[in-house]
C-alpha cells in the first residue's frame, strides 16, 4: 500500500553495507541548515543516486555516529545525493563542520516515500513545516518533471520566522510550473509582508474543486501534521488520502533493531511516509 | 527437513558419544550447564558439565538451583540464558572504517564461520527461534550474520519433563512437546533417551550413538514423562483477543500502576528469547583512525532508547512497560504474523519486582476502555 520503494539486493542481503562518499558541494541555507551534495568516488552509472522522493539514506560519520537523513533533491538528478541537514546532535554537528571534498559513509536509500503513482491524477496539497520543507522538495520536483500527471497543487509552507523558510530562491520557479506556493511565519521579522500564523491557517482557507481526488502530504513537527490532518478532513480530504513523513530515533533502518517503532508500524522501513489513517490511533497517543 | 521413523533408544552413556560425533564435524557443541549458580548455555566438552541431579524453582522474581534425588540430565526448565546469544550476539561487529590518504573507506564485516550445535533446546525455545527468524529473515531486509549462524544451526531439543510455575507454553500453543524445527529430539526416561528424527543430518549424525529402535515399554516411559510437564503447567495466559486487547487500551489506567512496580531495569528483555532491539555503538582507536561500529542488545526500558532530537519519546517506566508488552503480544502479530511470546515464563522470573505479565494482561482485560 505505501509508495513501491525498490530495495537494493546488495541491502537486502546486507543492510550495513556502506559506502564512501565525498562532499561535492556545500550550499549554506539559513539558521544552521545546510543543503549537501555527496558523490561516490567510483562515479557509478546513473542509477546509483536514484531513490523515491520521501526516502532516505543513512549517513555516517566514523567515531560519531550515523543519522538519518532524506533525500532533499531532485529524483531525476544522476549527479550526486542531496541531503538538507540542520545541525541537531553530534552526527550533524560533525557533518557541518566538514568541507568540500571531505569523507563520509552512507548506505541507503531505506524507506517508503511519497506515493507518487497514487498522486498522479489528482489535487494534492503540500504542507511543509520548517525543515519539513527537505523530504518534500523531491517531491515537488517529480510533480515539476511530470506537470502533466497532477491537477492543481497547493504548496504551504510554514516556518517559525521568515528565515526558517526553505529554499526560498526556488519558489519563483516552483510558481511558474503551476504550483500555488503559500507562505506563513509564527513570528514576522522586519521586511516579513506575508501571513503570519501557523499553517492550518491558508489550509481552512483552500477552496478545493474536488475533494474527493485531492491528497494531503505533509511533513513538519508531529503536531504541525495532526493539525493539517484535521484541517485536511475538514476540507473533505479522506484519512486514506493523507499521509504524513514521521522521524523516530533509527539505528539500523531495516527493522532490526526495533528503535523507531510506533505502535505496529516501524518507521524505518514502513515509512517514514505512512497513510494517515493507518497512524491515526497511535499518532495522539503521549509517549507512544 | 521431515525424515520420519519411529523413535530411537539410546543408553545415557551414549550422551558423550552423540556430542563427540558433532564436535568431530566441526560443531561448536553448546548446550546447559551451572555457572552462577543458575543454569546457562556455554560451550560443552563433555556431557559432565550438564547440570546432571540439579533442577531449577522458579516464581516471579525467584530462582534457586536444588538437588534433585535423582541423576536426571535434563530435569530442570530454562533459565536467564536463551538461544539468542549464539545466532543473535550480545555483541557483534558490524563493519569497521579506516583512514586513508583517500579519505574513510569502510570494511564489511569478515564472513563468519562458526557452526553451532544446540543441545537441550526446549520446544518453548523452538519456538523462539521460530520467531527471530522471522524478526530476522523474512522481512524486506535480511540479518547477514544471523542468516550465517541460522544456516549452519544443528538443533538437539529436549522435552521437557516437568514445569515450572512460571511456565505457560500451553497458553502460546508453543510447547512443551517439541514438534518439529530440530535435527534430534530426546526424552529422558530413568533408563537413557528416546531419539526423534527431525532431518536427514539428524539421522545421520545419530547413527554415531548405538541407537536401537525403541521398545513400547520406552515409548510409554516417555509419553508418561512428557504428559508429566503438561500436568505441572498451572499458569495460563487467554489469547482470545490478542492482538487487538493491549494497543485497543493505550490509555488503560494499568499502564501508569504497573509502572510505579517496574523498576524499567531491562531484565525482561535481556532474558526473553524473542526480544530483538539493539542498538550501534561507535568503538574508535586513540588516532581516531580506525573504528569499529558495534551492535549490542538494547532495551525498550533504557531511556535512550527512543532518544530524538533532544528528549526520549518515551520518557517515563510506564510507557517503556507499555511499549514492551504492547509490542511483545500485540503489533508482533502485525510485523510478524506470530506472537512476540512463547509462555517460557524467563520474563516472570527474572524480573526483581515479580511483574508477572499474565497477570498483567488479565488486568487490563477485566476494566478494557469505553
Amino acid at each position: 500500500m505505501m509508495a513501491s520503494s525498490p530495495i537494493s539486493p546488495a541491502l537486502r542481503d546486507d543492510p550495513w553495507l556502506t559506502h564512501t562518499v565525498r562532499i561535492a558541494d556545500v550550499i549554506d541555507e539559513a539558521n544552521g541548515v545546510a543543503t549537501y551534495r555527496l558523490t561516490f568516488d567510483a562515479g557509478g552509472d546513473s542509477a546509483a543516486y536514484r531513490f523515491v522522493p520521501g526516502q532516505f539514506n543513512m549517513l555516517y560519520l566514523p567515531g560519531v555516529g550515523e543519522s538519518a537523513i532524506s533525500m532533499s533533491g531532485d529524483p531525476s538528478r544522476t549527479d550526486g545525493w542531496t541531503h538538507t541537514v540542520r545541525v541537531a546532535g553530534n552526527v550533524t554537528r560533525t557533518l557541518a563542520g566538514l568541507v568540500r571534498g571531505d569523507t563520509l559513509g552512507l548506505r541507503g536509500p531505506f524507506g517508503a516515500g511519497w506515493p507518487v503513482d497514487e498522486l498522479a491524477g489528482c489535487d494534492v496539497v503540500i504542507v511543509a513545516g520548517g525543515l519539513g520543507m527537505a523530504p518534500l522538495r523531491p517531491l515537488i520536483y517529480h510533480v515539476m518533471n511530470h506537470r502533466d500527471q497532477f491537477g492543481q497543487i497547493t504548496l504551504i509552507c510554514g516556518a517559525r520566522t521568515p528565515d526558517g523558510l526553505l529554499y526560498l530562491r526556488e519558489y519563483d520557479a516552483w510558481r511558474q510550473r503551476r504550483i500555488d506556493v503559500q507562505l506563513t511565519v509564527d513570528r514576522a521579522t522586519a521586511g516579513w509582508t506575508g501571513h503570519v500564523g501557523v499553517v492550518t491557517l491558508p489550509i481552512d482557507r483552500l477552496q478545493l474543486p474536488r475533494p474527493d481526488q485531492t491528497h494531503l502530504v505533509a511533513c513538519g513537527p508531529e503536531v504541525m501534521m495532526k493539525y493539517a490532518a484535521a484541517s485536511g478532513l475538514r476540507l473533505g480530504i479522506a484519512a486514506e488520502r493523507m499521509w504524513v513523513s514521521l522521524e523516530r530515533n533509527m539505528q539500523c533502518a531495516a527493522g532490526l533493531c526495533g528503535h523507531c517503532q510506533l505502535g505496529p508500524e516501524f518507521i524505518c522501513k514502513d515509512g517514514p511516509v505512512l497513510r494517515y489513517d493507518r497512524l491515526r490511533p497511535y499518532l495522539f497517543v503521549e509517549q507512544l | 527437513m521431515t525424515a520420519s521413523s519411529p523413535p530411537f533408544f539410546f543408553g545415557k552413556e551414549r550422551l558423550q558419544s552423540l556430542l563427540d560425533e558433532l564436535k568431530s564435524r566441526g560443531y561448536c557443541v553448546v548446550g546447559p550447564t551451572i555457572d552462577q549458580e543458575a543454569i546457562v548455555y556455554n560451550e560443552l566438552q563433555s556431557v559432565e558439565q550438564l547440570p546432571r541431579g540439579w533442577t531449577d524453582e522458579q516464581a516471579p522474581g525467584q530462582y534457586r538451583l536444588r538437588r534433585r534425588d535423582d541423576d536426571a540430565w535434563f530435569g530442570f526448565v530454562v533459565g536467564p540464558h536463551s538461544w539468542k546469544k549464539y545466532l543473535f550476539p550480545p555483541k557483534t561487529t558490524l563493519l569497521s572504517a579506516e583512514k586513508t590518504d583517500n579519505g574513510w573507506t569502510f570494511i564489511p564485516r569478515a564472513a563468519d564461520s562458526t557452526r553451532y550445535a544446540l543441545l537441550g533446546v526446549r520446544a518453548c525455545e523452538l519456538a523462539a527461534i521460530r520467531v527471530q527468524d522471522r524478526v530476522f529473515l523474512d522481512g524486506p531486509y535480511q540479518d547477514p550474520l544471523y542468516l550465517e549462524r541460522r544456516e549452519k544451526l544443528f538443533i538437539v531439543a529436549v522435552n521437557c519433563t516437568q514445569a515450572a510455575s512460571t511456565c505457560f507454553c500451553t497458553s502460546m500453543k508453543t510447547g512443551p512437546r517439541c514438534e518439529n524445527g530440530f535435527d534430534l529430539a530426546l526424552t529422558e526416561i530413568d533408563s537413557g533417551f528416546l531419539c526423534e528424527i527431525g532431518s536427514d543430518l539428524g539421522r545421520d549424525v545419530v547413527a554415531a550413538c548405538s541407537v536401537v529402535e525403541a521398545t513400547p515399554d520406552q515409548l510409554q516411559a516417555a509419553e508418561d514423562a512428557r504428559q508429566q510437564a503438561v500436568d505441572q503447567i498451572t499458569r495460563q495466559m487467554d489469547t482470545s483477543d490478542l492482538p487487538g486487547l493491549l494497543l485497543g487500551n493505550l490509555n488503560h489506567p494499568r499502564w501508569k500502576e504497573v509502572g510505579e512496580r517496574c523498576l524499567s531495569c531491562t531484565n525482561c528483555t535481556m532474558v526473553c528469547p524473542t526480544c530483538f532491539c539493539s542498538s550501534v555503538t561507535e568503538v574508535r582507536d586513540l588516532n581516531m583512525d580506525r573504528v569499529e561500529r558495534e551492535r549490542v542488545w538494547d532495551s525498550c526500558f533504557n531511556p535512550d532508547f527512543s532518544y530524538l532530537g533532544g528528549s526520549p519519546v518515551r520518557n517515563d517506566t510506564p510507557s517503556r512497560y507499555r511499549q514492551w508488552l504492547t509490542h511483545k503480544l500485540d503489533s508482533w502479530h502485525d510485523q510478524f504474523g506470530t506472537s512476540g511470546c512463547v509462555g517460557c515464563g524467563r520474563c516472570i522470573t527474572w524480573c526483581p519486582v515479580g511483574i508477572d505479565l499474565t497477570e498483567e494482561v488479565a488486568a487490563i482485560r477485566e476494566t478494557p476502555a469505553p
